[in-house]
């Protein structure tokens, strides 16, 4: 029951505050929407893309990069969640978070859970917005693809924990969007798919194989389709894990990794 | 808590550090800037943990039992910690559920904390809208929803103007009075302590110099004022301040 109230608490607030930040919830969809609706319209003309699964025809090159910008959605959402634990712990809520009466993890775990529900709106809004622009979706693809959402979610807000606990300064921030952000959107088939990588660079090609976020873009893109890529699912549900544990353990006071001065 | 150390690296924050807040007290924690008290607070609300030393909050250990011991603890932070943008009520609604309480004693406890600061009609405005001094009453209604056994508030009036200041330290003292509540509270404005009643702490370069009652610590400093007291316990360091 308390584990329960704590996280319907951390949920809430989290959603609240999501509400409240207005241009935070427009600056989540504008940025994928520019991708969708500008980007993909130059484009399509240079690049077309043979059938792939799940695709069963040809299609359009803005239906091909919807998956790849929903993944986008909940990878800025990530970094968004642990930028503001980074200014949380800076402000003082993450020490009143952290001196509740419950297990550490469990904390974390909402803290995680919070944010999933977050990105979930967004990426239903953008949904919403891409259909109304005439971009073609399986109708059932709304809800299949909630499980696919979850676990990547958990998978890239856990990385937002494990890259909280180890930054200590708004200003190092930057940096992550520099050093994780771009490489992991740019090599994977987000935009474009993996073949096309290869027929350029067999290096660039395996580097982009071995990244766990291109995993969660074409779990996305199956269950879209009503499909389960398992070999996707494995590799997103045991980096979610692993993140998870580096988290728990980034923020376990024995480490000290939250160790600031102190007066 | 007792034999408490703690380092950053090199530097001794705190050494061998032992002291304790009795129930129905309060104790004033007296320091210069750089003393040590942050960390120590740090360590109290596990936020850091020492290899040396135990910290008991109402009976529970810290390390052994942290989860009966924090929710024995209520804490206001040095820096503000409440979200701006959600209201008073929402505020506190967050802090209930991050201690379990069922939603409708949380209600009735947040009613009973704010209308003893004279907060409740501004329960629905968004905590941006309220002055420093309140938002800091809202800190401490809310530490206090839990009911815990051990309030701790670390430099609570940095920051607010006399008659705020003023205001809670009373306030304080009369719930330690009422309650039974043991109060740790940090500071270094001499003029927060009631000579007559609370007890003193003094904290100079992570080791303490005196505590006791206050004619206790006047007498081994041979003063007679508690000013007078502090200075001597805490040399090369700025004065203690009266007020600000």
């Amino acid at each position: 029951m308390l584990w329960l109230l704590a996280l319907r608490g951390i949920v809430g607030r989290e959603i609240l505050r999501f509400l409240h930040q207005r241009e935070r919830f427009l600056g989540a969809l504008v940025r994928p929407l520019i991708w969708l609706l500008v980007f993909a319209a130059g484009f399509r003309a240079a690049l077309g893309v043979a059938i792939v699964p799940p695709y069963q025809t040809y299609i359009p090159y803005e239906v091909y990069i919807v998956p790849g910008l929903l993944g986008m959605i909940q990878l800025f959402n990530g970094m968004q969640s642990s930028l503001s634990m980074v200014y949380d712990r800076e402000m003082g809520s993450m020490r009143l978070l952290l001196t509740s009466p419950l297990p550490r993890w469990w904390l974390l775990v909402c803290k995680l859970v919070a944010g999933v529900a977050v990105s979930l709106l967004q990426c239903w809004a953008f949904l919403l917005i891409a259909t109304l622009f005439g971009i073609e979706l399986p109708g059932p693809g709304w809800l299949t693809v909630l499980p696919a959402l979850i676990l990547n979610g958990i998978m890239l807000g856990a990385l937002g924990l494990v890259l909280s606990s180890t930054i200590r300064q708004l200003e190092n921030f930057a940096g992550v969007m520099n050093f994780v952000v771009f490489p992991l959107f740019f090599c994977s088939p987000a935009l474009y798919p993996l073949y096309k990588m290869r027929e350029s660079s067999e290096t660039l090609y395996w580097i982009c194989e071995f990244n766990p976020f291109g995993h969660g873009v074409e779990l996305i893109r199956h269950a879209l389709y009503g499909q389960v890529s398992w070999p996707d699912l494995g590799v997103v549900a045991a980096v979610a894990l692993a993140l998870l544990a580096l988290a728990v353990r980034g923020y376990d006071p024995r480490r000290g990794l939250m160790k600031r001065k102190g007066g | 808590m007792t034999g408490l150390s703690f380092r950053y690296g090199e530097r001794v924050a705190l050494d061998e550090v032992s002291l304790s807040a009795e129930a129905g007290r309060f104790t004033a924690l007296l320091g210069p800037n750089g003393a040590g008290k942050s960390t120590l607070f740090s360590l109290l609300t596990r936020l850091l943990i020492s290899r040396q030393g135990q910290i008991r909050i109402a009976g529970h250990d810290l390390e052994r039992e942290p989860r009966a011991a924090l929710a024995a603890l209520g804490v206001v932070f040095q820096d503000a910690t409440l979200d701006l943008d959600l209201t008073v009520a929402q505020n506190l609604r967050y802090f209930s559920r991050l201690h379990g309480l069922p939603p409708r004693q949380a209600e009735q406890r947040a009613e009973e904390e704010l209308t003893r600061l004279g907060l409740w009609e501004r329960r629905n405005e968004k905590v941006r809208a309220l002055n420093g001094g309140h938002r800091r009453r809202v800190e401490i209604a809310r530490a206090l929803l839990h009911r815990p056994a051990v309030l701790i508030l670390d430099e609570p009036t940095v920051g607010l103007d006399p008659p705020t200041r003023r205001l809670l330290v009373d306030h304080i003292h009369q719930l330690c009075a009422t309650t039974g509540m043991a109060v740790l509270w940090a500071t270094h404005l001499i003029d927060e302590v009631d000579p007559a009643s609370d007890r003193v702490v003094i904290l100079h370069r992570g080791r303490i110099r005196a505590a006791g009652d206050v004619p206790v610590v006047l007498a081994a400093a041979h003063s007679d004022s508690l000013a007078d007291a502090f200075r001597h316990f805490t040399p090369e360091s700025p004065p203690a301040q009266e007020a600000r």
